[in-house]
């Protein structure tokens, strides 16, 4: 037990907490129970972006070790997992019986826990919702030390202000997650290179009815008529007959290769809008003209940034930040004005990915809503992009859009008030279970949450 | 909380009718910040600094505060933090005194060291242990260029700002590890309403620079910031000065 500095994946804004590492649900209880005025907040793998699992002055309960799956059912695919079970341990641990996790962002380094007060999202959103619509049941510690078993049918209200709600309902001890069974480890890829904004958006409306997994991956630096050029990448599980002979011995193993260390070395402007675009455009020839496909890994897949132990250390001391945002389909005129400008302005984004929303889960603050969403990535150095992410602001909320909480470390408590409208009733359910806001973070700090 | 860009949400001034303080709370309140205290003696200038900082769409309360009255220091202040997080303190008081007079009336010489170092040490170590209690904050101090090395024209001042100086700097490497950051601001000459009539310094400054820098210094949470950027390798050069050499150079910038 002691203070240490945290920040999120971003390594902006740091702030000390009194960090505790539970073993268990009763250490968890106990550390609730003798907490001091500035309160507690749970962290997992620290993969937010931004600063909702750290708690200046308070505590942060560092819930990675609390990292046992405690019941596998084989037959149904159900899995009883403690908060602190990451992904990358769920898919080791269940893929040779044959089920993946059921939704996965770009990284396998989130925790369950983590995973349910985000309600992540991943590539197969239009198809399979959001993580906490995978999530049975879980037992909530609440405030007051009391444990609740929540179920969506038997305590919706509670249930669905827990998804989604950044950790500030309660501490998730453990949960119940269906997973998704999958013939293989292997995903069939088709890659397409896509010469302009109207053709990524076009053939992702035409395609991603037919795939599980639909994304695309913009140069976000191309103006003019190659403006949104990119390429469009539509995957499903293989099935066994898909892989080559040798491999369907074992369709199911899963060998992500050993990660690579990333030295804090790198100065603050290495990634800027030079090397970006050498970057973007390499990608973009790269990608082939003509629909191609290949098998790909679920590392190589999802999570190819995986594949380098911290890699947030290539944006240097001063940080980066991520911007994801969605808008309604009908306000595509949104997302072109917005990729047109941020192309103007030439603020480099490593990664750009745009992807269709399906409908929105129940969450009160569940991110994920019908539409377009658009992420950028930027370091933080750059120049004009408070501004420019201000005007952005305005933009989406204009649009009816809104940005995601686990990616956000900037926006206004004003702006959260009016793209979340279900924001009230989160208040009020939170009000009940933890009228003394026992479960405070800086980012609930900082947005009056 | 700062946020990941560097702005500021939430501000208190030490000092707040100020130049360099409305100044640069002006520029923070541009920026993001919502909720502004102005801690300082009533007067009209501090009325003048409410009103402005609110066409801003700040929300600005005045507390009156007396660098002075050191008993009360922990009174005033320490509540402070408890009505909410505090991104930023700056400690913006400071009187210049008058070289001639000060020199020829002790009690006056006092009167500029007492509030320039002893009221600012008594209330920064207030703020900096509210600070503490939030894991996060800045603490901006404003030094003074003199701090570096003081001269035959203003040594009253200058030492009070070279202890001051020599204070934030070893509060800030006290604080390293509780998540509080303490900005030392060197300005050269500032032009304001303490210069009225004094002759004007090569490399003089602006109240406006000055917060210019102090806002760029927060965002890269800066430990020690010059204003201009420049006068810190003059000062350098200066400090190195045989004394012969120095008399002679401060002689001719009177």
């Amino acid at each position: 037990m002691g203070t240490e500095k945290l920040t999120g994946w971003g390594r902006t804004a740091p702030s000390v907490a009194e960090v505790i590492r539970p073993r268990s649900s009763e250490e968890v209880a106990d550390a609730v129970a003798t907490v001091g005025p500035r309160g507690i907040v749970a962290r997992g793998l620290g993969r937010s972006y931004g600063d909702p699992a750290q708690n200046g002055g308070g505590r942060v309960l560092d819930l990675t070790g609390m990292n046992r799956i405690l019941n596998v059912d084989i037959a149904s695919g159900q899995v009883v997992v403690e908060p602190g079970v990451s992904l990358h341990q769920l898919m080791q641990a269940m893929l040779p019986f044959g089920y993946f996790v059921p939704v996965t962002p770009g990284t396998r380094y989130v925790t369950v826990g983590g995973a349910i007060a985000s309600d992540i999202h991943g590539k197969s959103h239009h198809a399979d919702g959001s993580f906490a619509q995978h999530v049975a049941a879980m037992d909530l510690l609440l405030a007051d030390g009391s444990v609740r078993t929540l179920t969506p049918e038997t305590e919706p209200e509670l249930f669905w202000a827990t998804a989604g709600g950044m950790g500030l309902t309660g501490v998730v001890l453990r949960a119940t997650l269906r997973m998704l069974p999958v013939e293989t480890s292997r995903i069939l890829v088709e890659t397409k290179r896509v010469n302009d904004l109207d053709e990524a958006m076009d053939r992702m409306t035409a395609t991603d009815g037919d795939h599980r997994f639909s994304v695309a991956s913009l140069d976000n630096l191309a103006t003019g008529p190659a403006l949104g050029r990119g390429w469009v990448e539509s995957g499903d599980f293989a099935a066994v007959a898909d892989l080559p002979p040798k491999q369907r011995a074992n369709p199911l193993a899963f060998q992500p290769k050993p990660l690579a260390a990333m030295p804090d070395l790198f100065p603050s402007g290495l990634l800027n809008k030079r090397t970006v675009r050498l970057m973007n455009v390499a990608n973009y020839r790269r990608a082939p003209q003509t629909p191609h496909t290949h098998l790909a890994s679920i590392g190589g897949f999802f999570h190819p940034l995986d594949a380098v132990h911290d890699w947030n250390r290539v944006y240097g001391a001063a940080g980066f930040l991520q911007y994801q945002f969605v808008v309604p389909f009908d306000a595509a005129s949104t997302l072109r004005r917005i990729v047109e400008r941020v192309a103007v302005q030439r603020a480099p984004s490593f990664v750009t990915v745009l992807k269709r929303f399906g409908p929105a889960s129940p969450g009160y603050l569940s991110f994920p809503t019908e539409g377009w969403t658009l992420t950028y990535d930027f370091p933080t150095g750059t120049p004009g992009l408070s501004g420019l992410l201000r005007w952005m602001d305005a933009q989406v909320l204009d649009a009816g859009g809104r940005l995601y909480l686990a990616k956000d470390s900037r926006m206004s408590a004003a702006d959260l008030e009016a793209m979340y409208p279900r924001l009230e009733d989160f208040r009020k359910v939170r009000a009940e279970v933890d009228p003394q806001g026992v479960f405070v973070s800086d980012q609930s700090r900082r947005l009056s949450l | 909380m700062k946020d990941s860009l560097g702005s500021v949400q939430s501000l208190l001034v030490l000092g707040g009718s100020s130049d360099i303080a409305v100044a640069t709370a002006r520029k923070l309140a541009m920026d993001k910040t919502k909720r502004i205290i102005l801690a300082a003696r009533p007067s009209e200038r501090l009325d003048a600094a409410v009103t402005l900082l609110r066409s801003h769409g700040a929300e600005v309360r005045t507390v009156d505060f007396d660098a002075l009255d050191f008993s009360s220091h922990e009174k005033v202040l320490a509540p402070l933090f408890e009505e909410g997080d505090i991104d930023v303190v700056l400690l913006a008081f400071g009187l210049l005194g008058d070289q001639a007079t000060d020199e020829r009336d002790p009690l006056s010489a006092a009167q500029v060291v007492q509030t320039n170092y002893v009221g600012a040490v008594t209330s920064s170590l207030v703020c900096a242990e509210g600070l503490k209690k939030q894991g996060h904050g800045s603490l901006v101090v404003l030094s003074s260029v003199a701090a570096e090395r003081a001269r035959k024209a203003n040594f009253i001042y200058g030492s009070s700002k070279a202890g001051l100086d020599a204070f934030a700097q070893g509060l800030g490497d006290s604080l390293v590890d509780s998540g509080v950051h303490v900005m030392v601001v060197r300005p050269s000459f500032v032009e304001t309403k303490m210069t009225v009539g004094r002759p004007k310094a090569p490399m003089s400054t602006t109240a406006e620079a000055v917060a210019e820098g102090i806002v760029e210094g927060l965002r890269k949470n800066s430990e020690m910031i010059w204003v201009p950027a420049q006068v810190r390798f003059a000062m350098s050069a200066a400090r190195h000065l045989p004394r012969p050499v120095f008399r002679k150079v401060a002689e001719k910038q009177g």
